[in-house]
């Protein structure tokens, strides 16, 4: 009986927060693979099978979509693990001003990403914004930011990094600050330089930490949709579209099935990327 | 941690970061305008608002309070205070509450959400046409065909808040047409005239060019104004295919076979180059405000523009005028023309009998005349025998010679529910320069087989 009860006991600790999960996100996302087997308009719903996820196939700027989201996806993680890198080698050394530093390179990260959007899409103006007047006093013509279609995927990819790379850092710092000073020490009775010593102790043994940076901005980029959306809404015409914006404007359109069906699809998608890049990343991971 | 658990701990942490994209969606509704604390369809029995506050001594009836639902547009708001504020001194036993939403596909699913919660105000104010006809009006609003005010109702507006055959909505201000604003202090500059013929008016946008002014003024940075040109182009279309609305619902013609709707495409295409240089990053506003200063030439836009062009620069408003899209032959010059939203009322609401008389006024010649006195009208108005008033300015007068030579074609989405969702996008990349205008067809004809398949149309 004691026995009974006390495996009850434990579990009923986890009750509350299990039926909150299931009601707000096991329900809804059991529902959501249902009603993307559907043609839906909120009122009613036809039965439809895969329509809807040939449909999405056939979607004319879905490869623009995929190769968008994997190109945003890599930049911004790779900028945001250097950068972070750098950034947490710096504000873990001996410098005056660390904690005034360490809250500036953190704010960005404070600040809503839509008013960020905003904010940048002015500033990225051609004519009249910040960024090309300020070229315009050196006798730079800057190029159109957000409207030429080569470059704006990157000028937004640029803004999310500035955005982004405060977290980055943050957890490289707490990366660094946990390796053992043994190893810094024994570095310098070899005789060991400051490149030697990022090179050789903070890097690898920091691995946990970048670890983790790489699986959040990774599926951060894959996932990312707010900042595009406030500076480009995917345009001009389709140059910016990511996986998720093509999803949200077929949701506009009164498509529910149909992105329903779109956000099972980004579902798989990052499963499928992410799964096997966090299992390649643990099984490098050494110990302290 | 045991693989599987790891597994299902990165499983589920994928899982609640995609919910909370899912969760970016929703729109938060703007409720400024709301006078009472009260939210709406919160008070469970709705109709008794007992405040002895009140004291009109001839007062019999019970009071009754409404709530409506409107688009957060600033003329919007300032003509249903104005049609309030007079609809609540006539009816003092009635109150309505205000709330706003917002506009485009962001305000379509604001007000599908609502009325699929069973959350709708008692009256709101919506599109016409192809919007109103996914709203599902059978289940979600009131019949209004048998209300004495449709005889009020100008019979081209009818159709258009239809479906089989009963009428559910009535119209809430102007019509207005689909054209092209232009500078007279340019055209007197440079000598033109008003071109009746597409050739003219690129001749026109080469003079002005080469006369170093913009010629014509882009703003894609609000996507959905791109798509002028090619919709404008729709009296032009059914000038020379009388049936392309009723083949193209029946999945028979599309855009990239039927010539003449190509035409809508090819002419956008050849505009290519004659805008602002700035003109993928100016927004609907600013193209206003360059078309007051007299910075661009041509301005191609609806004339429900106009109130705002009196709010905002009300000395420069007799420097515009307006000329509809002209077609490749003389002969055939008429107006596009869009019809103006309507006023529906909600199916389940609890005071049927006062949303109506709400709906009454607003499509009255008096209501109209409230709505003049605050917001200038975009086109004649939809109720029969409101006439313009006096002080109309001449932009909108320009347009009246199409009408009174029944020279006009309401826009495909008043005759065809059919409405791809990806035009704006498109059109933007036509306009821009980066896809030919038969490839553009061909892939809206793709885009519009989803939005017929959703409605649930036969032949698709």
């Amino acid at each position: 009986m004691t026995k009974v009860f006390k495996r009850i006991y434990t579990y009923n600790f986890l009750l509350p927060a299990a039926i909150v999960y299931t009601v707000i996100f096991i329900v809804p996302t059991v529902m959501s693979f249902f009603f993307s087997l559907t043609r839906w308009t909120l009122f009613k719903w036809d039965f439809i099978g895969l329509e809807n996820f040939k449909t999405f196939f056939q979607e004319p700027s879905l490869s623009i979509g995929f190769k968008n989201t994997l190109i945003y996806a890599a930049v911004t993680c790779g900028l945001k693990v250097v950068a972070g890198l750098l950034l947490g080698v710096f504000l873990t050394g001996k410098i005056r001003t660390k904690d005034y530093l360490r809250s500036v390179v953190f704010f960005p990260v404070l600040v809503s990403t839509i008013a960020v959007g905003i904010a940048f899409g002015m500033m990225m103006h051609p004519t009249t914004g910040l960024i090309n007047t300020t070229l315009a006093l050196f006798g730079i013509e800057g190029p159109d930011w957000l409207g030429d279609t080569r470059i704006a995927l990157l000028s937004v990819a640029a803004v999310d990094v500035w955005k982004g790379v405060g977290l980055a850092t943050v957890i490289y710092i707490a990366g660094i600050l946990a390796i053992p000073e043994e190893y810094s020490e024994a570095l310098q009775i070899d005789g060991g330089n400051a490149w030697n010593k990022f090179w050789n102790i903070t890097v690898p043994l920091s691995r946990p930490a970048a670890n983790a940076v790489i699986i959040l901005a990774f599926i951060g980029g894959l996932r990312s949709f707010d900042l595009i959306w406030a500076m480009t809404k995917g345009g001009p015409g389709f140059a910016t579209d990511v996986i998720a914006s093509i999803i949200y404007k077929q949701y506009q359109g009164g498509f529910y099935g149909l992105a329903t069906a779109g956000n099972v699809i980004l579902f798989l998608f990052v499963t499928a990327i992410v799964y096997p890049l966090s299992r390649y990343l643990t099984r490098k991971e050494v110990d302290l | 941690m045991s693989k599987p658990r790891k597994f299902f701990a990165l499983l589920s942490s994928v899982l609640m970061l995609s919910g909370l994209l899912a969760a970016c969606g929703g729109g938060s509704s703007d409720k400024e305008n709301e006078s009472s604390p009260s939210a709406s369809g919160a008070s469970p029995s709705g109709s008794a608002s007992v405040s002895a506050s009140a004291p009109a001594p001839s007062e019999s009836q019970e009071k009754v309070k409404l709530t409506l639902l409107v688009d957060n547009n600033q003329d919007t708001v300032i003509y249903t205070k104005a049609l309030v504020d007079a609809f609540q001194a006539k009816y003092p036993n009635i109150t309505i509450e205000t709330e706003t939403r917002p506009t485009g596909s962001e305000g379509d699913n604001f007000v599908k959400t609502r009325l699929a919660t069973g959350d709708m105000n008692d009256v709101f104010f919506y599109n016409s046409g192809s919007l109103m006809q996914a709203l599902n009006p059978e289940q979600n609003m009131i019949d209004l065909t048998n209300e004495p005010f449709q005889a009020n109702v100008i019979d081209s507006f009818k159709p258009t808040v239809s479906i089989n055959g009963k009428i559910y909505g009535a119209p809430v201000g102007s019509t207005m047409g689909g054209g092209w604003f232009y500078n007279k202090k340019i055209y007197a500059q440079l000598g033109l005239s008003v071109p009746k013929t597409w050739a003219e008016l690129m001749e026109n946008n080469k003079k002005i060019k080469a006369a170093g002014i913009t010629a014509m003024i882009g703003s894609y940075k609000d996507t959905w104004t791109s798509q002028l040109i090619m919709l404008a182009d729709y009296f032009n279309v059914q000038a020379q295919v009388p049936n392309f609305a009723a083949d193209y619902t029946g999945n028979k013609a599309k855009y990239a076979t039927t010539p003449a709707a190509l035409r809508g495409f090819q002419k956008l295409e050849e505009t290519v180059g004659y805008y602002n240089k700035d003109f993928l990053a100016t927004t609907y506003d600013a193209g206003l405000k360059m078309l007051a200063e007299g910075k661009g030439a041509h301005y191609p836009m609806l004339t429900f523009a106009v109130p705002a062009l009196v709010q905002n620069n009300p000395d420069k408003i007799d420097d515009i005028g307006f000329f509809a899209q002209p077609g490749d032959s003389a002969d055939q010059n008429g107006l596009t023309v869009w019809m103006p939203g309507g006023a529906y009322i909600y199916k389940n609401t609890e005071h049927p009998e006062e949303a109506k008389k709400f709906v009454e006024f607003v499509a009255s010649a008096e209501g109209v005349s409230i709505m003049g006195t605050v917001s200038k009208p975009s086109g004649p108005y939809a109720i029969k025998g409101a006439a313009l008033p006096d002080d109309t300015p001449q932009v909108v007068k320009d347009m009246l010679p199409y009408f009174d030579n029944n020279q006009t074609a309401p826009a495909l989405e008043f005759l065809s529910p059919v409405k791809g969702p990806s035009l704006e996008q498109i059109t933007v990349e036509v306009g821009s320069g980066k896809r030919k205008a038969a490839d553009a067809a061909a892939l809206y004809d793709q885009d519009v087989k989803k939005q017929a398949q959703q409605l649930g149309l036969a032949g698709w």
